[in-house]
Formats: structure tokens, C-alpha cells, sequence
């Protein structure tokens, strides 16, 4: 009992960390990234490479002034940006860095991930709501049927993945993997459309987490900063650590769905560095693709939901099931 | 001109404070807000010849509430000065305002006798941190300023300056 609390402690405390490290250094990585993209050098002065710029932006954030302005909603409004970080920490619990490294090993935990990352857009509209503001209520219009939109593609997926797996146990779906040519990306006898399935949950996920080319929610050039608008201080450091943690948990998913989690690609040392290595292979390819497209349309955005995705992860999910009946 | 109205603390906590500042000075993160020609210079600063992201303040953002530095590019009409002031009261607190370009500094070549458009200075209706001459001043230029802007808020210049040939 001891040594149980003594682990929850312990889970509690990496996550947190893990969470808010990984926030500020993707952002230095975003940066970065950003900038060698466009040609440029990124920061460089402060630190080596400049390392120590997400400390110092974090200590600028934490230190200046939390306005709250007149005719918002004063619960809701210091409310948004909690809930916009505390479900994605809460994803964490059930994801599987290695065979021993994880939280919670808990047997629906798939679902249990959909469930928090659902309360992220609850956030984004209470956040937009509460601010009393023209922009941020547009803008959080535009989150919701966003989510709306892609949600249903993303769990048509999932629901694929399901099937083929029989399992919501996030460390079983990884220990059905053990090389490359059974990870779920490459695992053609369930469905030929594996890594067609794979490239809608990634889309899914960019989406979700309202990264560019779907940032519509904060588009600069129409909606000022999206829901987070009237937000100063850590208020708006809150969603922004919110979103990073977002885009990792999408990408863990990714990775312990469709490329084998922390099974290596030929069996030999299976561990936490190769979930790892995925992980953030997956982060950089959001990067990259934010810096490289431009940002859709609204109603495009939407039609590639309603018209393509949908209706291709349907497809998909009835020719898994008559492969997993025939065969 | 004082630029903050914030009081001094009554524990004064060096170290602290002097980290607190360097977090400041290092992470000065600009409107996007230009209001004439001065504003295309800002915009070739942010670019890739001159970077300004090297110091960390690349990050240009959308709202005021987000923003410590207002960078006065151009040349402020009367009726543009009641936007530029509500942008500036809507930055919450600590901020600094730069005037880039002698528009911003004192109404540039918009002085003559019988004038009526221009607002003759930033520093008529805020309250400036560091002027940066030019028309329009350089990418250089505007970097030296934030340098400048650095150098006020810590206390200490981060390299030696370069003396004028």
C-alpha cells in the first residue's frame, strides 16, 4: 500500500514534469524549427543555442500582470485555462512509455484518453465565451465545429484499430506489435488500408489540437489571437502549454496505434527510447508541416472532413470488418 | 517620462529581481502593429537577413494582452492616436514602448507651420523607452533599440558597444 502511493506520487510528479518541459522545449523546437525553415538562425543568444529561451519566456509569463478585464465572466474566465491543461496532463496516465514505465495500465484506456481529450474543447469554448469578446466567441465557434468535425473521422479510426486489436489496454496494443512488420501501420492481412488509416488519425489530430494548416481558431489575420484573445500572463502560457501537451498526447497515440509503441522496429531492445524516438519524430513532422502549409479555408477545412474523411474511414472500417470475417 | 506606474516593493529582493529582469529583457515580445513605412523595416528585422528571433523577440503577437514592447513604426495621424493609445492601455503591465523613425520621435518631415494631421511625437500621449532615428531606420537599427530597451531593463549591455567610425 506504501509503495503504491509512493509510485502515484512519483507518476504524478514525472508526469507533471514531463508535461511542462516537453511544453516549453517544443516551443524552443518550434522556434527553432521555424526559423531554419524560413532561412533564419532562431534564438541563439540566450543559452547556448538558445536553450534558456523557454525558462526566460516562462519567467517573463509567470511575472506579468494577470489582467482581467471588465464584462468577462470572472469564473469561467480563470477557469478556461485550467481546463485546458489539466485533461491533457490527465491523458497522460494511461499512456505506455514502456512495458513497466506507465501510470496507470488500466484496461479502457483508450477510451479513457478520448474522454479527457474531449473536455480540451470545453475549455477552448468556455476560454472564448467567457472573454466577452467578438473575436474569441468566433473563434470559438470555429474550435467546436472543428472538433465536432474531425472527432468523428478520429474515433471511426480508432474504432478500426479496436476491432483489429480487441483491446482498449494501451500496452497490449503495443505487445501485439513486436516488429516493423506487425505494426499496425504495415499490418495488411487486417485491412489493405493500414496506412491510409494511419494518415486520417494523424490529419485527426492535427485538427484537434487546432494546428496550422487547421489553426483557423487563432487565425492572426481575421480573429486578433482566436480564444485566447483577452488572456495575459500565464493565463495564455496555460493554453499555450495546454496545446503542446495536445500535440503529444495525439502523437503517443499515433505512435502506440499504428507504429508499434515501444517496440523497436527489428525486436532487439525494446524500451522507453524508442517510444521516444517516435514520439518525436511524429512532433517534428507537426512542426514541419506547420511551417510549411499555408491555412485553410474555413469551409475547406470542413469539406475535407465531411467529404473525404469521413466517408474513406467508413470504407476502411467496413472492409476491416469482412477482412476480419473472411479471413 | 516615468515608464511604469508600478510602485517599488517594499522587500526588495536583488537576485530576484535582477532574474526576473533578465527574463524580461530577454523575452520582449512586440505588437503587430505598424502604422507607416518604418513598419516594412520591422518587418525585414523579423525576416531572415536580420533575425530577429536570435534575441528572442521574434515573437510578434496578435493581441495586445499578449505583448511588453509597442513599437511605434510610422507616423501617427491625430486620428489615428486614440487606437494607438487604447493599444497601449490594453498591454497589461510591464510595458515598454520603442518610437522607431523620427515620424514616431517628432513627426519627421510632417513639422511645418500650419500642419494638421500629425501628431508631433509618440512621447505627446506615451510614455517612450528608446527612440531609434531613421527614415525609416535600419533593420540594424531597430535591433540596436532592443538592445537598447535590454540594456535599460537589466542594467548591463550585452556586448561592448561598436564605436562610430
Amino acid at each position: 500500500m506504501d509503495s503504491e502511493l509512493i509510485r502515484v506520487i512519483a507518476f504524478l510528479v514525472g508526469i507533471i514534469a514531463f508535461a511542462a518541459l516537453n511544453a516549453a522545449y517544443l516551443v524552443w523546437l518550434e522556434r527553432k524549427g521555424a526559423a531554419h525553415i524560413q532561412r533564419r538562425i532562431g534564438p541563439k543568444e540566450v543559452g547556448p543555442f538558445g536553450l534558456l529561451q523557454p525558462m526566460v519566456d516562462g519567467i517573463k509569463l509567470m511575472t506579468k500582470q494577470i489582467l482581467i478585464p471588465d464584462g468577462v465572466d470572472p469564473v469561467l474566465f480563470r477557469l478556461a485555462p485550467i481546463l485546458a491543461m489539466v485533461p491533457a496532463i490527465m491523458s497522460f496516465v494511461t499512456i505506455p512509455f514502456s512495458e513497466t514505465l506507465v501510470a496507470r495500465n488500466i484496461n479502457v484506456g483508450l477510451l479513457m484518453i478520448f474522454a479527457f481529450a474531449s473536455v480540451n474543447v470545453l475549455a477552448l469554448l468556455l476560454g472564448g465565451w467567457a472573454s466577452n469578446n467578438k473575436y474569441a466567441v468566433i473563434s470559438a465557434a470555429r474550435a467546436v465545429s472543428q472538433n465536432i468535425a474531425y472527432e468523428i473521422p478520429m474515433l471511426i479510426t480508432v474504432i478500426t484499430m479496436v476491432m483489429i486489436t480487441g483491446t482498449l489496454n494501451l500496452n497490449e496494443i503495443v505487445a501485439q506489435q513486436p516488429n516493423i512488420s506487425q505494426w499496425y501501420i504495415f499490418r495488411f492481412s487486417a485491412s489493405p488500408l493500414m496506412p491510409v488509416a494511419f494518415l486520417i488519425f494523424f490529419i485527426c489530430s492535427l485538427a484537434e489540437t487546432n494546428r496550422a494548416p487547421f489553426d483557423l481558431g487563432e487565425a492572426e489575420s481575421e480573429l486578433v489571437a482566436g480564444f485566447h484573445t483577452e488572456y495575459s500572463s500565464m493565463g495564455f502560457g496555460l493554453f499555450f502549454m495546454g496545446e503542446y501537451a495536445n500535440i503529444v498526447i495525439g502523437c503517443s497515440l499515433a505512435v502506440v496505434l499504428f507504429l508499434g509503441g515501444w517496440q523497436d522496429p527489428f525486436g532487439l531492445y525494446p524500451g522507453v527510447w524508442w517510444f521516444l524516438l517516435k514520439l518525436y519524430l511524429l512532433i517534428f513532422t507537426v512542426i514541419w508541416i506547420r511551417w510549411t502549409f499555408p491555412r485553410t479555408q474555413f469551409y475547406g477545412l470542413l469539406n475535407l472532413s465531411w467529404k473525404i474523411l469521413i466517408p474513406v474511414s467508413m470504407f476502411n472500417l467496413l472492409l476491416t470488418a469482412g477482412f476480419l470475417k473472411v479471413f | 517620462m516615468e515608464s511604469q506606474d508600478l510602485q517599488p516593493a517594499i522587500v526588495q529582493f536583488a537576485p530576484l529581481d535582477k532574474l526576473i529582469a533578465l527574463g524580461r529583457a530577454n523575452s520582449l515580445w512586440p505588437m503587430t502593429f505598424g502604422l507607416a513605412c518604418c513598419a516594412i523595416e520591422m518587418m525585414a528585422t523579423g525576416a531572415s537577413r536580420f533575425d530577429l528571433s536570435r534575441f528572442g523577440a521574434e515573437v510578434f503577437r496578435p493581441s495586445p494582452r499578449q505583448c511588453d514592447v509597442m513599437i511605434v513604426a510610422g507616423t501617427i495621424n491625430h486620428k489615428m492616436a486614440p487606437a494607438v493609445k487604447t493599444l497601449y492601455d490594453q498591454m497589461p503591465e510591464p510595458k515598454w514602448v520603442i518610437a522607431m523613425g523620427n515620424c514616431a520621435i517628432s513627426g519627421g518631415p510632417f513639422v511645418f507651420p500650419g500642419q494638421y494631421a500629425v501628431v508631433e511625437g509618440a512621447d505627446k500621449f506615451l510614455p517612450v523607452d528608446v527612440y531609434i532615428p531613421g527614415c525609416p531606420p535600419r533593420p540594424e537599427a531597430l535591433i540596436e533599440g532592443i538592445l537598447e530597451l535590454e540594456e535599460k531593463i537589466t542594467g548591463s549591455r550585452r556586448w561592448p558597444r561598436v564605436k562610430c567610425a
